[in-house]
């Protein structure tokens, strides 16, 4: 696992509420064998959301306008990651490139499984997360501080 | 145990926690020691290639016990495995088969008599016990919390490889939320509609960073099974643990079941659990209380388990919310759902019905549904799921198969089926189903599936009318 110290990257404004870890990686893709290296789970990660049921981009979701490409941050609505304890959902995230989300909260076992993968959930104490989301809205590099941390690697 | 710092009131949680602390780390976590694992096939094959690629062995074989559950087609079992049409389906219940013979872990496959969906047959098989730690890498996992056990979902990659490696977890003490509910519950409410009142109220993140104690009169008065399905959807609240302190219906229960200890071994076992409930006093770091008789039976209507309200109500208008991020949830809700603000839930009509589940599909929850369907006929396609093949057997001694079948159920085998559709048991897309199970979030059931999760009565008379139904005016 890559530590996290500090992150620069671009912040893409995930503005749906309660995005499940369904949602994060459908079921059905809840089949694929992850290879050390290789980013197996980048292309399912938000499946429904990025492509429609053709299997074709969906031009207007925000991490499929070009300001938005390459996003390492996600600033993400109310409950993000909530539901089914699939790993799988945090896989995604990291082979998506995503190393750090930011949200007025999040699941519990979610949370757990990103702090397991190097990936930081940072809850932001907002009022009303919408304006949050908004401020975002633009998607200029900014850094993000992390404090650094041994999120897994304690049976290593 | 040196018990001079402990506090004189102490919680269920406190006691049974305090009880599994191996070491604390100093930033707050402590290793905690598990005395059961469960795994099933989902997403697990990830955490034996990791031990595998690291040359780790499990530590402890005989404290682990693999299920088949999520994978596993709900139809044409006796073809075997490998008949299972989809091989991206195939691989993963075979791969745990070859994983547990590799690691040397016991495995209950598709065709033991033992099987079923890992939060049912756990507690049946006696292997769920007032005061242990259980691990499973599953969200339900809290479903064992019914019998005062500390039942916690791990991550199916990282946690689990590291409980497998070394029968230990490090956790961090979630803070403590006590829900009492009091009051007798009206004809046809049920567990399920109690829990789904409890998350309309407090929301799906409600509970988070917290472990929840279930109490009060309606709780001492209800069965296991209706404990498990309470506790079952600890974590649609938000709360990865969900519990109900031991008593005399807990170990009626326990006894006499192929795990629970006997002779001695059960006395002893008798005296600590009734050390377990919390004391009076103890402290909670959050309160909520419950009329269960003011609830009516409950349906969701959205796309999360707290968008559920009771069947006499309509369908919520966003333009009477205020808060700008809940409405524009709740018109995203609607636009998923394809439903007209003001519609009285009874009027909306579905294509399919779904009971079963590690939420709804033990005994008691088919003997509620088969109470509804006796001498009526299904009008839309209808499947019953029992939670275990033990449950399917049991069943089938009362008759009730038979009355399922004669109202145009179809009466399959026992799986996770449609509630995820892993086995690829899907809701197809555009149709809306009337489903036990525990999450309606956006393709739960299957891409463009609309679910609305329910009891098992109110899901058969779903069945039989072909909407939602308040069950307590069909079955008068």
């Amino acid at each position: 696992m890559q530590p996290f110290t500090t992150l620069t990257a671009v912040a893409a404004p995930l503005e749906i509420a309660k995005i499940d870890t369904g949602v994060i990686v459908p079921g059905r893709f809840m089949r694929i064998r992850r290879r050390p290296g290789v980013t197996d789970y980048a292309d399912v990660f938000l499946y429904d959301l990025r492509f429609d049921e053709n299997d074709r981009t969906r031009e207007e979701f925000v991490l499929n306008r070009p300001a938005y490409k390459g996003a390492g941050i996600l600033v993400t609505g109310i409950d993000f990651g909530c539901g089914s304890s699939r790993e799988g959902a945090a896989y995604a995230v990291l082979d998506f490139g995503v190393r750090a989300l930011v949200g007025p909260g999040f699941g519990d076992v979610f949370v757990g499984n990103c702090l397991q993968n190097g990936i930081v959930p940072a809850v932001a104490a907002v009022a009303g997360d919408s304006g949050f989301v908004a401020s975002v809205e633009g998607g200029t590099g900014h850094p993000h501080d992390g404090r650094p941390r041994r999120a897994d690697g304690r049976c290593s | 145990m040196d018990t001079a710092h402990l506090p004189q009131s102490r919680t269920m949680l406190d006691k049974i926690w305090a009880e599994h602390v191996v070491v604390p780390s100093a930033d707050g976590e402590e290793l905690m020691f598990v005395d059961l694992n469960l795994v099933h096939e989902g997403g697990t094959f990830m955490a034996f290639d990791q031990l595998r690629a690291e040359g780790r062995k499990v530590r402890k074989p005989n404290l682990t016990l693999a299920v088949t559950d999520h994978y596993l087609p709900s139809l044409n079992r006796k073809a075997g495995v490998a008949a299972i049409p989809n091989p991206a389906i195939r691989n993963v219940v075979e791969w745990l088969a070859q994983h547990t013979r590799e690691f040397g872990i016991e495995h209950i496959g598709p065709d033991d008599a033992r099987q079923g969906i890992t939060h049912v047959i756990a507690p049946e098989l006696g292997l769920t016990q007032p005061g242990l730690l259980i691990t499973c890498c599953d969200s339900h996992t809290a479903t064992q919390g019914a019998l005062g056990t500390l039942a916690m979902p791990i991550g199916q990659s990282n946690q689990l490889r590291h409980v497998l490696a070394t029968q230990t977890l490090w956790q961090k003490k979630p803070r403590q939320m006590r829900i009492t509910i009091d009051g007798a519950p009206g004809p046809h409410v049920t567990a399920k509609d109690i829990v789904l009142a409890i998350i309309a109220r407090i929301g799906i993140g409600g509970a988070s960073g917290h472990a929840v104690e279930y109490c009060g009169s309606t709780i001492r008065a209800m069965s296991i099974e209706a404990r498990l399905t309470i506790c079952n959807m600890s974590i649609e609240a938000g709360a990865r643990i969900g519990m109900v302190a031991p008593d005399d219906t807990t170990f009626e229960y326990v006894n006499g079941r192929p795990h629970a200890p006997h002779g001695q071994d059960w006395d002893a076992a008798l005296k600590y659990w009734r050390t377990l409930p919390s004391d009076a006093g103890a402290p909670f770091d959050r309160e909520l209380a419950i009329d269960a008789a003011a609830l009516a039976p409950m349906v969701s209507w959205g796309t999360s388990p707290q968008d559920s309200s009771p069947i006499t109500e309509r369908v919520p208008d966003p333009a009477s919310i205020a808060e700008p991020e809940h409405r524009r949830r709740v018109e995203r809700a609607l636009e998923y759902m394809q439903l007209m603000p003001g519609t009285p839930l009874s009027d909306i009509r579905v294509n399919r019905v779904f009971i079963g589940s590690c939420t709804n599909a033990r005994i008691e929850d088919l003997r509620a549904a088969a109470q509804v369907a006796r001498g009526r006929r299904v009008t839309v396609p209808s499947i019953v799921v029992p939670g275990s093949t033990a449950v399917k057997r049991q069943a089938e001694t009362e008759g009730l198969d038979r009355i399922f079948l004669e109202a145009g159920f179809e009466w399959r085998d026992a799986s996770c089926s449609m509630c995820g559709g892993s086995n690829g048991d899907i809701v197809p897309r555009g149709e809306r189903s009337a489903s036990t199970t525990n999450r309606n979030f956006e393709g739960r059931q299957g891409p463009g599936a609309m679910t609305h999760i329910m009891s098992p009565s109110m899901a058969a008379a779903a069945a039989i009318t072909g909407r939602l139904t308040d069950v307590r005016k069909l079955v008068r």
